[in-house]
């Protein structure tokens, strides 16, 4: 049974971070919630200023009962005392689960286990663009917060109006409000009965500061933490359906090849569903070995083109510009001062180039989804960073309209900044159509690491000139590719002329975990080292020459600090650091690397991260997203490349793409400069961007060899 | 296909799969044991760890026929009731995880190390561990986990008397 060809699905390769709002905004039905969610007290959080209202019950609500639009967020308090709370943010290892819940938990005064959060789901959760760019703890967690101070102030007020008395005195605390004159109390629960109470909270609502904090500003433990531990938790992979099957996809021999023929004939014997449509290919078996064995025995004929290989990759990325803008960076050209008169007259002048390969995400659960049709109606569960891009995608693919279909977000198996896209929820959900029951698509390790996307590759130029003095008077810097996350130089540098080149990419890229601040950092701060050395400054004291931004001085000097900057090394030992200003945190890396100068094995020994990121919400897992950066960013420092020729990857499996592991992992020290004045930011990808130029430095300080290519040493240094 | 019996975390299944079936897709697929992962179907990354005889092995390249009758233990197999495992308490603990999708794999291979070495040394909690892959960089904290359900597992032994 083979379908035949009539429409095309639309795979667009995705060039840097969507940011893009969704063109409508429909209404919402108070009375509708309140038919889902039970009577209670509900809470909805309005990021425009414009649309705040006020209601108190149904009496009095809007004039056509719908509900402010521009949502981002809503709390619901049941009768029963449960605290639900929706966001369309979603879980992939950063932990916001927690974290979110304490922050709820800080304002509304309740327990930790009285939230449940429900995250990532297009049908329950309010719109959101995705999960990355660092924003869940500078925007999510500070709208729920507000949101749930405004049910606290509701709930005293209900307290209030019940026993007659001034709400100045009432307190809440445990889920209750209390009358310390009285000790008359009553539970939420009991307030929440038979209310249907809405409230829409504006932008600006008051908070608890974070010097009071007592719940949020703690080590809370993972909030699910031993659903993960039994093996319990169901992860996007890991669900199924009754009668379903499994899907494959087959894939072109390379990239860019077109489809010529197809014979099925044997596949279909086999048992399994065939779908032919545009340029898919694919089959539906009842397991997935026969799927497997059907995709196999399926002939296809495919013409490739010509394409470039990881040889020729730098050259290839300066050869062939294009127009273009990277819409998530720091913009594309940033011009200030005379840069060319600056540089004629410096007494050093230094111009070198750095350059950046691909490199894979590898999350360890690859693209999974489940689809289900229902009539017109698709219901897809999927590991995504975007539910609702992926809402989008599959309603274009499918042309129904957006409410037709749900997709839903179980806590996946991480993401890194790879999931973006919706490639398994198409494919399942195309051959579900064709075989008429559930369909599940997991993509094998090596599908992950061909047909997904990449970090960019780049090649950066830098120019600089400086006095003898060691302050640096003239800078210029050009991006060909990776993208202008953090191209921007945060020292003081009165000329300065900044610029980002888009050009055609080999392989399709995408967003990566600090996307380009890691390849711009490690062409500035590298850079920054090599001036250093040149004017013979301690390359600590010349950055503090440079530096005037006194949040990144601290970071600096408490890193140096814990570190020991300034010990002299033993022999084949380096001492380096990196650091910058990304998402609005602050780092600083200090490294200790070991180079065996006869094997040129490079080992790093010992990494201190200075973070600073606002007020802390949760120290512990703050250490371990440091950590993890650090860890995974030895991955891109070291070793991790991707190869590729004539449109085909040549190292696209576990066994030949090298990732850290146990025995890479250094001496890793933290120090976290909790800023309870400055409003808490992420800190999932800023800890990254200093560990790689950190390292360079560090090498060179051992060796004398300067090496300006990440990964920096993947087949160990060679020392002639 | 064939009849094959297994013996998994103390039970008997009797499954119809073809014996060259990977271990792992007849744990996730036919007993929907799916606590096992799937990371990279070439043994590589320790996702997909289980416990047969007693020892760590990859369930992703063992074949279902050869491991017929020989006892299995999952992650859903670890602890007893509400109990939970010293390893799995000491993950707790320790906060040893981020997307916890390596988490099933680590805890296996982490039991199946102490089953043989009671107090096992950094480096060769290391050297044990290094075909476990924690692509979100927890490693650090999965050590101290280790260690710390080793000192768990000894108080409990000296204090049952159990000796090991």
């Amino acid at each position: 049974m083979s379908e035949k060809p009539h429409v095309q699905i639309p795979m667009e390769p995705e060039r840097y971070e969507l940011t893009a709002a969704p063109p409508y905004h429909f209404d919402l039905d108070r009375r509708e919630f309140f038919r889902f969610l039970g009577a209670g007290i509900l809470v909805v959080s309005v990021l425009k200023q414009a649309a705040l209202t006020q209601e108190s019950g149904g009496a009095r609500a809007g004039r056509d009962d719908s509900l402010p639009k521009e949502i981002d967020a809503w709390l619901h308090l049941g009768e029963n005392g449960k605290v639900t709370v929706y966001t369309g943010k979603v879980e992939m290892g950063q932990n916001i689960r927690t974290s979110l819940s304490q922050g709820v938990a800080e304002e509304l005064h309740v327990p930790i286990s009285a939230i449940e959060m429900v995250m990532g789901d297009t049908q329950l959760t309010p719109f959101d663009m995705g999960t990355f760019g660092s924003r869940t703890t500078p925007t999510m967690n500070l709208q729920l917060r507000k949101v749930a101070a405004a049910a606290r102030e509701l709930l005293i007020g209900l307290a209030a109006a019940q026993w007659q008395t001034d709400r100045q005195r009432l307190i809440a605390a445990d889920g209750k409000v209390t009358d310390p004159k009285t000790r008359r109390s009553v539970e939420y629960a009991a307030l929440a009965k038979g209310q249907q109470l809405t409230q829409s909270i504006p932008a600006d609502g008051p908070l608890i500061p974070a010097t009071s904090w007592t719940v949020a500003g703690q080590s809370v433990p993972k909030v699910d933490g031993r659903d993960f531990v039994t093996g319990k938790h169901r992860y996007p992979s890991d669900h199924k359906l009754p009668d379903c099957w499994q899907g494959k996809v087959l894939r072109p021999p390379s990239f860019g090849a077109t489809l010529l023929s197809v014979d099925s004939q044997k596949a279909e014997q086999m048992g399994a569903t065939v779908v032919h449509d545009g340029n898919f290919v694919g089959v539906a078996a009842p397991d997935a070995g026969l799927a497997t064995a059907a995709v196999a025995a399926i002939r296809a004929e495919w013409k490739s083109e010509p394409q470039p290989s990881s040889k020729e990759l730098f050259d290839y990325l300066r050869k062939n510009p294009v127009e273009g803008r990277d819409p998530t960076g720091d913009g594309d050209r940033y011009e200030t001062g005379n840069v060319d008169q600056a540089m004629a007259s410096a007494e050093h002048r230094l111009q070198q180039t750095y350059t950046v390969s691909y490199i894979a995400h590898v999350p360890l659960e690859p693209r999974a989804a489940l689809a289900k049709w229902e009539g017109d109606n698709l219901t897809v569960w999927t590991g995504t960073q975007r539910p609702f891009g992926v809402r989008g995608e599959l309603a274009e693919a499918f042309r129904i309209p957006e409410d037709r279909v749900r997709v839903l977000m179980p806590d996946t198996g991480s993401g890194y900044g790879g999931k973006h896209t919706g490639e398994t929820a198409i494919e399942a959900a195309r051959l579900a159509r064709a075989a008429k029951r559930p369909i599940k698509v997991v993509w094998t390790r090596e599908e992950e690491f061909t047909w997904a996307y990449f970090r960019p590759a780049g090649v950066i130029d830098v120019v600089s000139g400086a006095r003898s003095d060691g302050t640096i008077t003239a800078w210029e810097f050009h991006n060909y590719n990776s993208g202008s996350a953090g191209i921007r130089t945060y020292y003081a540098i009165p000329n300065q002329r900044i610029v980002f080149h888009a050009t055609r990419s080999p392989l399709r890229q995408g967003s990566y975990r600090a996307l380009a601040a890691t390849a711009n950092h490690f062409a500035r701060e590298s850079h920054m080292d090599e001036v250093a050395h040149a004017v013979k400054m301690d390359p600590l004291e010349f950055r503090l020459k440079n530096l005037k931004d006194e949040r990144l001085r601290a970071v600096f000097e408490a890193a140096a600090k814990k570190f020991g900057w300034g010990k002299s090394p033993a022999p084949g030992q380096g001492f380096g650091m990196g650091g910058g200003y990304e998402k609005l945190g602050n780092i600083a890396t200090f490294v200790e690397v070991s180079v065996d100068r006869k094997s040129g094995e490079v080992k790093v020994v010992r990494v201190v991260s200075a973070f600073e990121c606002g007020a802390v919400v949760n120290p512990d897992n703050l250490r371990n997203q440091i950590q993890g950066s650090n860890v995974q960013g030895l991955g891109g420092a070291l070793f991790e490349a991707i190869e590729f020729e004539q449109g085909k990857i040549l190292n696209g499996r576990m066994s030949e793409y090298r990732v850290p592991r146990f025995s890479d992992v250094p001496v890793l020290e933290t120090v976290l400069l909790d800023r309870k004045d400055i409003p808490s930011v992420g800190a999932g990808e800023c800890p990254m961007v200093g560990l790689a130029p950190a390292i360079a430095n560090a090498i060179y300080h051992a060796t004398g060899v300067r090496l300006r290519s990440l990964p920096l040493v993947p087949e160990g240094l060679k020392l002639s | 296909m064939a009849t094959i019996h297994l013996a998994v975390n103390g039970r008997p299944y009797t499954v119809d799969a073809d014996p060259q079936t990977s271990l792992l897709t007849v744990l996730r697929e036919h007993l929907d044991l799916t606590g096992s992962k799937y990371g990279c179907g070439e043994g590589q990354c320790g996702a997909c760890t289980v416990l047969i005889d007693g020892r760590a092995q990859r369930s992703c390249i063992t074949k279902v026929g050869a491991v017929a009758q020989r006892p299995i233990t999952t992650i859903e197999g670890l602890g007893s009731g509400d109990q939970l495992h010293p390893v799995q308490e000491a993950f707790l603990e320790e906060g040893a995880m981020q997307c916890a999708y390596c988490t099933s794999g680590m805890i296996m291979s982490a039991v199946a190390l102490l089953n043989r070495n009671h107090q096992p040394k950094e480096s060769e909690i290391v050297e044990f561990m290094d075909g476990n892959i924690c692509r979100c960089g927890t490693y650090p904290r999965i050590v101290s986990a280790i260690q710390r359900a080793a000192r768990a597992m000894a108080k409990a032994g000296a204090a049952t008397g159990a000796g090991r």
